[in-house]
């Protein structure tokens, strides 16, 4: 698949490609620069930013910016930092994306090999769950939430960010598997494998390339969310995005704008991060089964 | 009552009936082939056979025991798939034991069973490799090694060999043959190809329209074929099918056959029966090896027919030299030595074998038999 993408590119003149590659280095550029603002401006003592130009580099280099950030900065009434939320959207985000990624897995599972009447409408169903806007349901939620005494709390959320996952995580793990032999499965009957063998033993270890993309998929869009963090959080128990905003909007004080530049980047640090270690994986996967072979 | 017995085994889709009332008893350490054209139900049937499928109505039944309901890893069977289905993500070794895994066989007995298969079909050296890593032919082994290790009552073959390359069919072909003449095993193998059929069954059931059109050894399907479809599926090039009228001459029945230039052509028939059917119109059936230069006839039969036709295509095929002529308006194949002298336009002295001569009626389609 990725030979066959090299070798038949066009082969292009000397001038076109100098274009290519300047056209490509300024949209780099215009990508970075506004990421190159943040990492300066956040290393900076306050003073320079007040008094002087924020697109220039550092006079005196500090970290004393992160430092407040991650565990002294004003957030809310606490002078706690985002250290706390920042481990209340790890735990938010962990087992959220872990419980829909194995949901969706066996919901592609099922509605591809173990099919049964009206799967496909099924699916639709829950296809039509990605289209929902996020804010229709918010007082529903709550509501539930409420019957089932976890508002406000790190399980609601995650519970939350499940239901919402589930209509995503299926899509992809359907599609992925749609394209997997079912003569395998069958195999697998006749062997004397069951349901969750076939799934824990034939499938599953398969499924790599869209287990990454369902994980960056479901990672990003759940540590990202702030509508339902500052809907259904509140305080102590809040997420980072929501966190970053009370540290933001605090009204004491002067606006220590190096510390916001550190919180938002370290609220952008971890989703940063699985894009770098699994992003060839995304394309690839999400690119599996569109060219044969 | 036989090893694996499909008694009046119908399947339906919603109303759609699939098979037909399909009744079939396989004694042990028989080969049966179902074969048919794609969508003949063949593959259906087999299915049920392994439990992959529902039975709709019928009982299938395993070494005495109704399996109908039974899942399929407790009917006692083991399948090979056309396309293989190993488990890519496990190694050669462990694709051959999981079913032994699955049923609780313990380790030691597995490797030793693991290493019989692997001798049997010298895959030995194969078993730390991942299918992925493995030719056409070495899947193939490991697919029957997988089916074998589990030493079942009854082996389903479904397409096997069709994914394969030519001349690799040819050698898979004959190995399959000798591993059941050395192992006794009841066979049920489902495949399109009517070679396959012939050479490695012993007995074959031809399919179409989800019924079964005859059920038979392959020499009783290839000599007295019960209808049209099963004589024109089975051989290659397919027999001839010759519009003709039954004639009585010197008390015999004749076929009248019209040749090229408008003239008729008598062909007298070996089967006195046809009697019966003096002035009416037939289908003659005459398979392109009984329809020979003079020299290439078979000197076994003695009712060796001249008859006078133009040529009309000749195609050398290295073995035989296939020639076409025009007989009753249809294109007629005859299957000629190699080295035969012919040429397209020519006149030729044909020599018809009509001892191999079969007549369908042409209303039923059915043979007329004796």
């Amino acid at each position: 698949m990725m030979s066959a993408a090299q070798t038949q590119s066009v082969r292009t003149g000397h001038v076109t490609r100098m274009f290519i590659y300047l056209f490509l280095l300024l949209s780099a550029l215009f990508y970075l620069l506004p990421f190159f603002i943040m990492l300066t401006n956040s290393v900076k003592p306050l003073g320079e930013i007040t008094g002087g130009n924020m697109m220039s580099l550092p006079e005196v280099f500090t970290l004393e910016p992160w430092k407040a950030a991650w565990s002294s900065a004003q957030v809310g009434v606490e002078p706690t930092g985002l250290r706390p939320y920042f481990w209340n959207s790890i735990r938010m985000v962990v087992p959220a994306v872990f419980i829909s990624t194995i949901l969706g897995a066996l919901n592609g599972y099922v509605l591809t090999k173990w099919r049964f009447r009206f799967d496909t409408i099924l699916f639709g169903l829950m296809l039509f769950s990605c289209f929902i806007p996020f804010q229709i349901v918010l007082i529903p939620m709550a509501r539930i939430l409420g019957i089932l005494g976890l508002a406000g709390s790190t399980y609601g959320l995650i519970l939350v960010h499940v239901v919402y996952g589930i209509g995503f995580s299926t899509l992809y793990f359907r599609n992925y598997y749609a394209a997997f032999p079912t003569e395998l499965v069958r195999a697998a009957q006749i062997d004397g494998a069951r349901f969750f063998q076939i799934f824990r033993r034939i499938m599953l270890p398969s499924s790599g390339p869209i287990i990454v993309v369902c994980v960056i998929w479901q990672f990003t869009n759940i540590w990202n969310d702030f509508l339902f963090g500052a809907s259904f959080a509140s305080g102590s128990g809040a997420p980072m995005t929501v966190a970053l905003n009370n540290l933001v909007q605090s009204s004491t004080g002067v606006k220590e704008y190096n510390v916001h530049f550190a919180g938002a980047i370290l609220a952008a640090l971890p989703t940063l991060l699985v894009y770098i270690v699994a992003g060839r994986y995304f394309v690839r996967g999400l690119m599996a089964g569109s060219v044969k072979g | 009552m036989g090893f694996l017995d499909i008694r009046n085994v119908t399947k339906s889709y919603g109303r759609v009936e699939v098979l037909h009332r399909v009744d079939i008893s396989v004694e042990e350490g028989e080969f049966l082939v179902l074969v048919g054209p794609s969508g003949c139900g063949k593959s259906t049937l087999l299915n049920m056979i392994a439990g992959l499928e529902d039975i709709s109505s019928g009982d299938i039944a395993i070494n005495g025991r109704v399996v109908n309901g039974v899942h399929p890893s407790n009917r006692n069977i083991a399948m090979v798939f056309q396309s293989y289905a190993l488990y890519p993500n496990m190694t050669v070794g462990q694709n051959i034991t999981f079913g032994l895994e699955m049923h609780g066989v313990p380790r030691p007995e597995r490797e030793k069973a693991m290493k019989e298969v692997a001798e049997l079909l010298q895959i030995g050296q194969l078993l730390d490799r991942k299918p992925g890593q493995l030719s056409g032919g070495q899947r193939q082994r490991v697919a029957m090694g997988r089916a074998l290790v589990r030493n079942p009552d009854v082996f389903l073959f479904d397409e096997p060999l069709s994914n394969l390359d030519a001349k690799l069919r040819v050698n898979m072909r004959t190995e399959i043959k000798k591993l059941h003449e050395k192992l006794k095993t009841t066979i049920v193998y489902v495949t399109h190809d009517q070679i396959e059929a012939m050479t490695l069954s012993t007995r074959i059931a031809v399919m179409y329209q989800g019924h079964v059109q005859q059920l038979g050894a392959p020499k009783e399907i290839y000599d007295t074929p019960a209808n049209l479809f099963v004589a024109t599926f089975m051989g290659s090039p397919a027999m001839n099918i010759i519009p003709a009228q039954v004639v009585m001459q010197d008390d015999r029945p004749h076929a009248r056959v019209t040749t090229r230039d408008g003239s008729h052509a008598m062909l007298p028939f070996s089967q006195a029966n046809l009697a019966a059917w003096d002035g009416r119109d037939i289908l003659l059936g005459i398979r392109p090896e009984a329809i020979t230069d003079p020299d290439g006839a078979d000197r076994k039969s003695d009712n060796i027919v001249a008859l006078g036709n133009h040529i009309g295509l000749t195609e050398p095929a290295g073995s035989d030299t296939f020639v076409t002529m025009t007989l009753g308006g249809r294109d007629t194949i005859a299957r000629m030595r190699a080295d035969v002298s012919v040429s397209p336009g020519d006149r030729f002295e044909f020599a018809v074998n009509m001892d191999k001569a079969i007549a369908f009626d042409p209303g039923t389609e059915d043979r007329i038999g004796p």
